[in-house]
């Protein structure tokens, strides 16, 4: 019998967590790297907390951005290697919801734990205690609106030189509004001021993401297998 | 059932496909032959919608392969030159996403599967620490347990010993048997017991 | 509705001689007009009270700005018809276009750098149309650089064209999330080109842009034809028209 939508659901998220845990190192290496460079903002700029506490939103967000970025890699660069990705645009079943579960899966198991540890870095940072929640909820929002996009731009680059900074150079673009408005969320819970308004756009953008991503995404994929 | 004409097809200036016509109906097998890069892996990812072609048409049941997609890949198995698995899965774990998403599997069917293959001994460790003839016989599990009436192999019997390569003309032979068309590509003629055999050779550019 | 007209379009020898023969006549009309337009602007037209005669710099900066958009989205309209009904020439359109649009681009950056100098002592301001022009550079960028990662023309065409139709579904909204931006932090700035413009101002603004579209259907029919050279060199009609 045909495998219905929720099964075949189920076996991407099942499979690629199972994948994921075999290799449980490779999922710490984003959170270090941004952790790294988040270190290094102070570094370069000032110890001054009030300063720093200025630039907070920029270091978190670019941060998270950059880590996201590499994380995106491993989306589907494997399975295009050994030859599952195609496997999966042949089993004659919805490409576009086979890649949403990845994608999800991948935020799973790279955007929210980015997201979640966040408060590390923003502590240091002079973020205050009160704008820590707001500051992890901008972040998993927006890591999950990149995750989605960030799937058009690694599917179109299957194959293509250079394929990893190709995959940020597209992605760096369309990632502006995102940014804009996660890091005025993460501003606005810094001084206290609203962060409705920001956080209700990354949200509109993270929704238009879901509709209509999946399906560019898969339209992609089929593209970077030929 | 399955009827492709006028194939034709470029990659970058080379025209790989050129003109390329062939029908294949249930219980037949199509052999391709022709030296290296004469097209043959290019064809039979044309066949599985893998690639555009510039011209002509691949029809199944007929109606157009491409207009029909999903049905059509309901029915078809594609094994191309490397096996489909992840390394750090076992050949049964693998097995049971790989085609877990097409239908519904037992535990049992896929043990069945992994048997007539000769695979079963191994099926259980990570396919990283297999050879390639063993990681040739679990995607060959794979392709019989999807149950597809179209089979297409890209060289089918590459890295497997002489016991292997009378199992993959066994595994056809079956798969004709049961009405179903294989297309394959082949360095070496493949000699089957039974079912009809369509030589199809493409020539290099 | 002929589709005849229509398929005329998707065959590379007859869109090769449409390009040849119309080439000088845009070119020649685009020389024109934009003569007529400069000596109106430059020298008819009266200095801005304000900014005296910097504010002329306009006359290549507004069309520069609006070509740089309008030849994206020429791109992205050739691509998607070329993904949709498969049609190489569009392909190749895209392909002429994206070069011509970047520097666009950077004509509208490095006009708009002039002028701030003058306007705001500054190079550089973080203003959200000068923002969203670089944004788009970057699109355009990343466009090209597709095309170039790609080895197999027919991959690269179609992989470029999506990216092309999902840029420009994003800039609306990469340009929106910029003007948010910096409607929180700019203090109001006089956005560039809001000088009290006369009658004598405006016409040849109006007319520069007509000669800017010419300029960049003569440049693009040139390109058009270079692609459609390259991409066809192994067809038979190829050695006919290099006779």
């Amino acid at each position: 019998m045909r495998t219905g939508s929720l099964g075949v659901a189920q076996l991407v998220i099942a499979r690629d967590l199972r994948l994921a845990f075999r290799k449980p190192s490779q999922l710490l290496q984003p959170l270090m790297f941004f952790m790294i460079v988040a270190t290094l903002f102070p570094l370069t700029l000032t110890p001054e907390m009030s300063r720093l506490r200025d630039a907070a939103p920029g270091v978190l967000w670019i941060g998270a951005l950059l880590s996201s970025l590499l994380a995106l890699e491993s989306l589907f660069r494997e399975d295009a290697q050994d030859g599952t990705l195609e496997q999966f645009a042949l089993s004659g079943q919805s490409l576009t919801w086979m890649l949403f579960a990845k994608t999800c899966t991948h935020w799973l198991l790279t955007g929210l734990p980015l997201a979640l540890s966040t408060p590390i870095v923003a502590v240091p940072l002079g973020v205050p205690t009160e704008a820590l929640w707001s500051v992890v909820a901008s972040v998993a929002l927006g890591s999950f609106a990149l995750s989605l996009i960030g799937a058009i731009s690694a599917g179109l680059t299957l194959g293509a030189r250079r394929g990893g900074v190709l995959l940020s150079l597209l992605t760096l673009p369309l990632a502006v509004p995102i940014l804009v408005f996660g890091a005025d969320a993460t501003h606005q819970a810094i001084i206290g001021g609203a962060i409705g308004p920001p956080l209700r756009m990354l949200g509109a953008i993270a929704v238009l993401g879901v509709t209509l991503a999946p399906l560019a995404a898969a339209a992609a994929v089929r593209i970077g297998l030929e | 059932m399955l009827n492709v004409s006028g194939l034709h097809l470029w990659r970058g200036d080379r025209h790989v496909l050129r003109g390329v016509s062939f029908t294949a109906n249930a219980g037949q097998c199509v052999l391709l032959t022709g030296r290296n890069g004469a097209g043959k892996t290019t064809l039979l990812r044309a066949i599985a919608g893998l690639l555009d072609p510039e011209e002509g048409q691949v029809q199944w049941r007929g109606a157009s392969a491409r207009s029909t997609r999903d049905e059509f890949h309901s029915e078809l198995a594609y094994l191309g030159h490397e096996p489909p698995l992840k390394g750090d899965l076992t050949g049964r774990e693998n097995l049971r996403y790989l085609v877990g998403i097409r239908r519904t599997l037992s535990a049992d069917e896929i043990d069945a599967a992994l048997t007539r293959t000769g695979a079963r001994d191994f099926a259980d460790r990570a396919v990283r620490t297999l050879s390639a003839g063993q990681r040739r016989r679990v995607a060959l599990a794979g392709v019989l347990l999807s149950g597809a009436l179209l089979w297409l192999l890209d060289e089918p019997t590459t890295n497997l010993d002489a016991d292997g390569q009378q199992l993959v003309a066994r595994l056809i032979e079956e798969q004709l048997a049961r009405s179903g068309i294989v297309v394959a590509a082949v360095h070496h003629t493949l000699s089957l017991g039974a079912g009809e055999v369509v030589p199809l050779e493409l020539e290099a550019a | 509705m002929s589709w005849a007209w229509f398929h005329r379009f998707a065959s590379p020898p007859w869109v090769y001689g449409f390009a040849t023969r119309w080439t000088p006549w845009f070119g020649g009309a685009a020389l024109l007009v934009m003569l007529w337009a400069l000596y109106g602007g430059l020298i008819l037209a009266p200095p801005d009270y304000q900014q005296k005669d910097a504010f002329r710099i306009v006359y290549i900066h507004a069309p520069s700005a609006t070509l740089s958009m309008a030849v994206y989205a020429t791109m992205a309209l050739a691509a998607a018809v070329g993904l949709i009904w498969r049609m190489k020439v569009a392909h190749a359109v895209a392909a002429a276009c994206a070069p011509i649009g970047a520097w666009f681009t950077v004509a509208t950056l490095g006009t708009g750098m002039l002028w701030g100098k003058p306007m705001w002592g500054a190079y550089w301001v973080w203003d959200p149309r000068l923002t969203s022009e670089l944004v788009l550079l970057f699109l355009y960028f990343g466009y090209m650089g597709l095309r170039a990662g790609i080895e197999d023309p027919q991959k690269a065409d179609k992989a470029s064209a999506m990216l092309a139709i999902v840029g420009v579904v994003n800039l609306p909204i990469i340009h929106y999330s910029v003007t948010w931006w910096n409607s929180l932090h700019q203090k109001p700035t006089r956005l560039l080109g809001e000088a009290d413009m006369v009658w004598a101002m405006v016409w040849p603004l109006l007319l520069m842009f007509l000669a800017f579209f010419l300029f960049f259907a003569a440049v693009v029919l040139i390109r058009l034809r270079a692609e459609l050279l390259r991409r066809e060199r192994s067809a038979s009609w190829i050695r006919e028209v290099l006779k």
